[in-house]
């Protein structure tokens, strides 16, 4: 195929973009670390309270050496996958219930907007006292940070379908059920989706608050006990580890709403 | 003798709002018969569209009688086409012998003959996105058509698409309303539309809305909608209804 002149230019200044793009994200963190390190080295920073980049690769294959890394690592996500999965549910359901029966959602609409507001972790002793210092506690505590905000986001893409799909609907002489199966939850696959990415993060802090407050394991509870025995390369391990988690789950959901997309 | 289809007589539709209630539709009356192709014309907000809806069912009427020849079927239409991008041409067109129930063999064919006669057969696969606007608007008369109704109520069909595809599918959606021999019943704001396209205008006085005048087009040379904008009477009639209309800038 010809590729003329000026079209070589233009592909090759995308290239060039896309390099120093990249180019420059590395180097942040390049020198970030680096520098850290330097500092660490000649004490310029006590590493008792600011930790080092070569401490915490330490502490993280001393983890991974005891076998406890996996094993925190694997509870933590088993916490965020199963409240996701709940809130998920959860909200959904109670979004179509709302939608279905527009009076109860008006009566409920300030509850929601209150419970949404609230910060949940002002619960966090009550929730202790009533279900337990448990792993009940974590979830509930996860569930209740994310649930109301996924309910009032379906919920809000679900009134906003276009008015004109349901007039045609009805006019074929649609029940509200065969409304909400053809053009409802179809036209709003991509808020549901994008519902759960905040969905994720939600859970995440959630669990991450819960394991902070109680608990005996998860990434939570390794940088809550690293604080108190005042291991700061255990904390902030803790904290790295969590960066990595993320952004994994994240990845994932982006890579579901991608592939979803472009069908 | 014509075969009358409906008749609407003293029609009057009150919207009922918090602060107060707002007559939309005042007097109403006409007659619709077999094969007519009738344009409803007025200032923007009179309520020509709530005319529509009444017939659709979509809306309840305050008052007014509008008598059915037995076992009359109506069809809808709206300005926007309202594809369902995830379904195919083929799907779109069927979602109304879906949703009634009525998916049957016998009615698929119905479906798959109109494709094909309108030119949509081998689009039939594909997703309205890779679609014209145009075309978009002939599978969407399709969908409307496929329930075989008597009677198609537009409303304002062509008004989302420029003015140059406009006439063309004003001239599509015409021949294929003559071809099927259906009875239509159109709201625009276009005068040249309603006077090319129609056996009969009816103009509405602005909101409350009663009827100002009707108007049978007899044109010399009746062919198509593009033809007849040339004919002599045209402006006849264009300057008629303009003054009913009386605009005021």
């Amino acid at each position: 195929m010809f590729i003329s002149e000026e079209r070589k230019r233009y592909l090759s200044k995308i290239k060039r973009e896309k390099l120093f793009v990249s180019f420059f994200r590395f180097l942040i963190i390049f020198i970030f670390i680096i520098g850290w390190e330097v500092l660490a080295r000649f004490d310029i920073i006590n590493t008792f309270t600011f930790s080092s980049p070569s401490l915490i690769i330490k502490t993280f294959a001393e983890l991974l050496r005891n076998g406890s890394l996996f094993s925190h690592i694997g509870i933590t996500s088993y916490e965020v996958i199963l409240c996701f999965l709940l809130a998920t549910i959860i909200g959904l359901l109670f979004a179509v219930l709302l939608w279905f029966v527009p009076i109860f959602s008006k009566i409920v609409d300030p509850y929601l907007t209150v419970l949404n507001s609230l910060p949940k972790v002002s619960l966090g002793p009550l929730i202790i006292i009533w279900v337990g210092a448990s792993i009940n506690s974590i979830i509930l505590m996860s569930l209740l940070i994310s649930t109301f905000i996924t309910i009032i986001n379906i919920y809000n893409g679900f009134t906003s379908t276009n008015k004109n799909y349901i007039i045609l609907l009805k006019s074929f002489g649609a029940n509200k059920w065969q409304i909400f199966k053809y053009v409802v939850f179809p036209s709003n696959m991509q808020v549901i989706i994008s519902a759960l990415k905040i969905n994720v993060s939600m859970n995440l802090i959630g669990v991450i608050m819960g394991e902070l407050l109680v608990s005996k394991k998860g990434i939570g509870y390794l940088i809550m006990y690293g604080s108190q025995v005042f291991n700061i390369n255990l904390v902030i391990t803790g904290v790295v580890i969590l960066g990595i988690i993320s952004y994994l789950m994240y990845f994932i959901i982006d890579t579901f709403e991608k592939n979803f997309n472009n069908k | 003798m014509k075969n009358k289809l409906l008749s609407i007589v003293n029609l009057k539709k009150i919207y009922h709002t918090k602060n107060d209630d707002v007559l939309a539709l005042e007097d109403i009356s006409f007659d619709v018969y077999e094969n007519e192709f009738i344009s409803i014309v007025g200032p923007s907000g009179c309520g020509k569209s709530t005319i529509l809806s009444i017939l659709a069912r979509l809306e309840d009427k305050t008052s007014g009688i509008i008598s059915f020849k037995d076992n009359l079927s109506v069809g809808y239409m709206l300005q926007d086409d309202c594809l369902f991008e995830w379904k195919s041409i083929l799907d779109n067109c069927l979602v109304g012998l879906e949703i009634s129930k009525k998916k049957t063999d016998e009615g698929i064919e119905y479906v798959l003959n109109l494709l094909r006669t309108y030119g949509l057969y081998e689009f039939k696969d594909m997703y309205p996105s890779s679609l014209s606007g145009g075309m978009r608007q002939r599978v969407a008369l399709i969908r409307t058509l496929a329930l075989n109704p008597d009677v198609l109520l537009l409303d304002e069909p062509m008004s989302a698409l420029d003015s140059q595809s406009r006439m063309a599918i004003g001239e599509d959606i015409y021949n294929i309303i003559k071809n099927e021999g259906k009875t239509a019943i159109m709201v625009t704001h276009d005068l040249n539309e309603a006077i090319s396209m129609s056996d009969k205008v009816i103009v509405l006085s602005k909101r409350p809305a009663t009827i100002k005048n009707i108007y049978e087009i007899n044109l010399d040379s009746k062919t198509t909608p593009i033809k007849n904008r040339s004919d002599d009477k045209f402006s006849f009639y264009y300057d008629n209804i303009w003054r009913d209309l009386d605009v005021h800038i």
